[in-house]
């Protein structure tokens, strides 16, 4: 990529920084070319986040009506997955998913709670609660 | 408060923003301890460019495509390569492993660690993901704030003690465990002309010759034909696979094509330091190639976002075109420094 090629996008994600790629000037030689944002890129990063905005409105909803416990809706809004959830709290995944369910969760230990409090970097007595919006 | 550090510190730290965290942190640390040592030739040398398709690890229910070698090998390898022995520390207890950090600043000694990604209170809300080997340093700490040289940033920024807590101490895949790190021996004089010989030969054997079809040129060649072969009639999912792999490929430390431009840059100063002109043609014919992975990111985000209409055979090709071009630029860099 020549330097007067590198992409100035204006990416919103950003927030006015710039990231430094490598170039090649007019005489051939390399050097740092910051950019600060590139049409493929934002598309990419717009199509992964909405995506974990559909799964975290999909979660609220099931939580509002009672299908699913709210430790769901915090895992999405928090851009993990139960892969990702078992491997921080260290539970096993199959315990992770009967975890979701709503009466399992209801009764589970402060302990439990705990561990799912820390992987979700919030305090434990906010895991019960599901917010007005999603 | 604090006990070990009575008062703030602000260690003096020139900050360069690089293009990737590990190889940005390493060179600058050896920089700070007087190594020249650009961000380009700490990559080249650790051998860090590598390709692997890894079907078997998911993130977020997709597969991982890494366009470079595991986090850890830049900064083994550029040492070992260098005979330059390296300080690092892990930790149980995350109280400890701020104590230490805490003790370092005190000795006037700045120092990498490894981080959570999604922890770092300074990283704009939409680049945090869940990755747990961020690299950065730390030069200093005022009051309850930590201040960061993060090398993917372009400017110094600051972080909460207790977000960088749990930045050190997530847990899960790759988990940092506070790891903290500080080159401990530097030899007086550095054989780089050794160190890029054996650095060119590992990345160009292992791109060339690992008998597996998940990683290197046959990495490449494996996910071109996967993308060819996907069902047109699941376009859903294809879009999220594709959007997936363009994220792993520009934005996720860098990516794929970035990655190329930083080994050309090497192969550039390289060319000059052992004088040997073919390193510099090749330089030349990598960015080629990096300018072909930028052009898949491009063609297959807007087929993501339906700019252009969905043709996995044109994305295969292009790919299989990167694959050709990168055997054709390996080969002739083994010959060359064998």
């Amino acid at each position: 990529m020549k330097k007067h090629e590198v992409p100035q996008q204006n990416a919103k994600a950003f927030m006015g920084h710039s990231k430094l790629l490598y170039a090649v000037d007019e005489a051939g030689r390399y050097v740092p070319a910051p950019s600060n944002g590139w049409e493929a890129e934002e598309i990419v990063l717009d199509q992964a986040i909405a995506e974990y905005q559909r799964l975290t409105a999909d979660a609220w909803n099931r939580a509002r009506a009672g299908l699913a416990s709210p430790l769901e809706y915090h895992m999405y809004h928090e851009r993990m997955d139960v892969v990702l959830l078992s491997q921080t709290t260290g539970f096993f995944r199959w315990r992770v998913c009967r975890h979701l369910k709503p009466g399992v969760f209801q009764k589970l230990p402060a302990k439990i709670r705990a561990r799912y409090a820390e992987a979700l970097g919030m305090e434990a007595a906010r895991l019960d609660v599901l917010p007005e919006q999603p | 408060m604090n006990v070990v550090l009575k008062s703030d510190v602000e260690l003096s730290f020139e900050h360069r923003q690089s293009a990737h965290c590990e190889s940005g942190v390493i060179s600058s640390l050896l920089r700070h301890h007087d190594v020249p040592m650009s961000e380009p030739m700490a990559f080249g040398i650790a051998a860090g460019l590598g390709y692997a398709y890894l079907p078997f690890l998911t993130f977020g229910g997709l597969p991982l495509f890494a366009y470079r070698m595991p986090p850890g090998h830049v900064i083994r390898g550029l040492t070992r390569r260098l005979g330059i022995r390296m300080h690092m520390q892990t930790f149980r207890q995350p109280d400890l492993g701020m104590e230490a950090l805490d003790r370092n600043l005190a000795a006037g000694r700045p120092v990498g660690i490894q981080t959570s990604a999604y922890w770092l209170s300074y990283f704009p809300p939409d680049m945090r993901f869940h990755f747990n080997a961020h690299n950065l340093v730390v030069y200093g700490r005022r009051g309850d704030n930590y201040l960061i040289s993060d090398p993917v940033i372009d400017i110094l920024v600051e972080c909460e003690a207790e977000a960088l807590k749990k930045a050190r101490f997530t847990r899960g895949v790759l988990a940092p465990k506070g790891m903290l790190y500080y080159p401990e021996y530097i030899p007086p004089q550095l054989d780089l002309p050794r160190a890029i010989r054996k650095a060119i030969l590992f990345t160009t054997g292992m791109m060339l010759f690992v008998p597996l079809p998940i990683l290197g040129i046959r990495g490449i060649r494996t996910v071109a034909r996967k993308i060819r072969t996907l069902n047109p009639k699941d376009e859903r999912h294809n879009k999220l696979l594709l959007g997936h792999i363009v994220r792993m490929q520009e934005e996720i430390g860098t990516g794929g094509a970035g990655f190329r431009f930083i080994y050309a840059y090497f192969l550039q100063e390289a060319a000059a330091l052992l004088d040997r002109p073919v390193l510099a043609e090749m330089a030349q014919e990598l960015t080629d190639v990096g300018d072909e992975w930028r052009r898949f990111a491009l063609n297959a985000a807007k087929m993501c976002k339906d700019r252009m209409s969905m043709d996995y055979g044109l994305l295969a090709d292009i790919l299989m075109h990167c694959a050709d071009g990168e055997e054709r630029i390996y080969r002739r860099l083994r010959a060359e420094m064998k």
